[in-house]
């Protein structure tokens, strides 16, 4: 056998099956620096965000965060991101480690309204402290209220005695905490946390946990289940997409093809076989190559082997069965309703 | 410490000689860089493999992997316990997490294996 290489972050610290487990029942400490922080100021910045983002930003008050996206003009994927505003004079924009000089160059080339767009990736530290544990291990060291911020919403305040942006998103499908910070205070805040979180059960996560967590979620993952050559509405991603916005870059093409229909989906599946559904497996309709698996993996909270492809929209519907082609065998798999995992329990707090 | 009664691959599968059949495994370091194994497929008892033949696979949460068959021989056993706990090659590679018993073909070609002291030379490399 050949152990599985090409990772250059930590995949994984204490197993990715314990530290999922650990996110869904108590908490993980992530560290998602890579994550690229792009700061756009001036008069008109809300402009330009409206005229680069597919989501209405104009419906977002200070100190609330949107997910959104930037499209190309036919539609297709630039980046998906979140929208953080501070004001309408000033906004942070939280993009894909891949894609930072990428959408850095767009942004920039579409800045009719001379914003000031910053890139402060290098110098930002972003941790993800993620699980229905998270608020009790953040609210004795910081001094934002908690319980008085609500889902998408962000607020400065401090960790410890260091000013943080503490915003309450995740990409894990619990509740949690999301904190930017000066990258200088990365070591002593990272082991703050971890040492506040032990009796709480926290443990550090790995970018393994975090991938099979956001699965579970249906968060997708650029580069994986979308890109350049998949438009926003293929990735069932319709509703960050705000047609009533009258000017946005790939409106145009993104209401064409509302009008004529979509002609193939992004689906969930799960395996009806033993067999894992991995990244770029070939999936098969009838005999006939359809597409690929974008995303596939054990879900370790449902103890099924679950994926995500896409499939033409003829037969994209729940319940419909198709055939993964695994390491050249023929796997059953069957369309279901997505998310995979959703909590039951109430935002705490 | 690894096992000195063992045979290595460079691709992590071990190999301990009992009389005419040897049993394969994978090898501690392999099911470290793999982490938490959720799935094995063996090949069926009769199949005859030649050395460096895939026999089957064993996929961690993060991947799947190949499995390689050290020597020719004939497929005489394969352990059933891992389908209900592949959890057993983490926990014991070199004992309740054997793959297959073969019965060898040819005993000469055990001469391109590694012994235990290599095989930790080569991983320890490996790594550096």
């Amino acid at each position: 056998m050949i152990p599985f290489g090409g990772w250059e972050m930590p995949v994984e610290y204490g197993g990715i099956a314990k530290e999922h487990v650990a996110v869904r029942t108590a908490a993980g400490l992530f560290d998602v620096s890579h994550m690229g922080e792009l700061d756009v100021r001036g008069p008109e910045a809300l402009d330009l965000i409206q005229h680069i983002t597919t989501n209405d930003a104009s419906k977002i008050v200070d100190g609330q965060a949107q997910y959104s996206a930037m499209a190309y003009p036919h539609g297709t994927v630039v980046d998906d991101l979140l929208v953080y505003r501070h004001s309408a004079e000033h906004f942070l924009l939280v993009v894909n480690a891949s894609n930072i000089g990428k959408d850095f160059e767009w942004i920039n080339s579409h800045n009719r309204v001379d914003a000031t767009v910053e890139d402060v990736s290098e110098e930002t530290t972003l941790l993800a402290l993620q699980g229905p544990q998270a608020i009790h291990i953040l609210q004795p060291i910081t001094s934002v209220q908690l319980r008085n911020l609500d889902y998408y919403h962000f607020t400065r305040g401090k960790i410890f005695n260091v000013d943080a942006i503490v915003s309450r998103t995740g990409y894990t499908g619990e509740d949690g905490f999301e904190l930017y910070f000066s990258a200088s205070e990365s070591e002593p805040v990272w082991n703050g946390i971890l040492e506040a979180g032990t009796a709480f059960g926290l443990v550090p996560a790995g970018l393994g946990a975090r991938n099979t967590l956001r699965l579970e979620a249906k968060f997708l993952l650029y580069g994986n289940d979308m890109d350049g050559t998949t438009t926003l509405l293929e990735a069932g991603l319709a509703w960050i997409v705000n047609l009533e916005k009258r000017d946005f870059i790939g409106r145009d093409a993104l209401l064409k093809q509302k009008q004529d229909g979509v002609k193939r989906r992004l689906v969930g599946f799960e395996m009806i076989g033993k067999e894992i559904a991995r990244d770029h497996y070939p999936v098969f309709v009838h005999g006939r190559e359809a597409g690929h698996v974008t995303s596939g993996a054990p879900s370790i909270t449902l103890k099924k082997n679950i994926g995500l492809a896409y499939m033409p929209s003829e037969q994209a519907s729940i319940g419909t069965t198709f055939q993964v082609s695994v390491r050249s065998k023929f796997s059953e798999a069957r369309i279901v309703r997505t998310p995979f995992y959703k909590r039951t329990a109430t935002t705490d707090g | 410490m690894t096992p000195d009664d063992l045979l290595f691959t460079k691709e992590h599968e071990w190999l301990r000689i009992g009389g005419e059949t040897g049993t394969i495994g994978i090898s501690d370091h392999a099911q470290k860089e793999l982490g938490d194994i959720v799935y094995v497929e063996l090949p069926k008892p009769g199949m005859r493999f030649k050395p460096g033949e895939t026999f089957g696979s064993v996929e961690s949460v993060k991947a799947v992997s190949e499995l390689f068959i050290p020597v020719s021989g004939e497929v005489v056993e394969i352990n059933e316990d891992l389908g209900a706990a592949p959890e057993k090659i983490n926990e014991d590679p070199y004992g309740a997490g054997w793959l297959i018993r073969i019965r060898l073909l040819n005993q000469d070609e055990t001469a391109d294996l590694l012994s235990a002291e290599e095989y930790d030379d080569y991983t320890k490399e490996e790594k550096e």
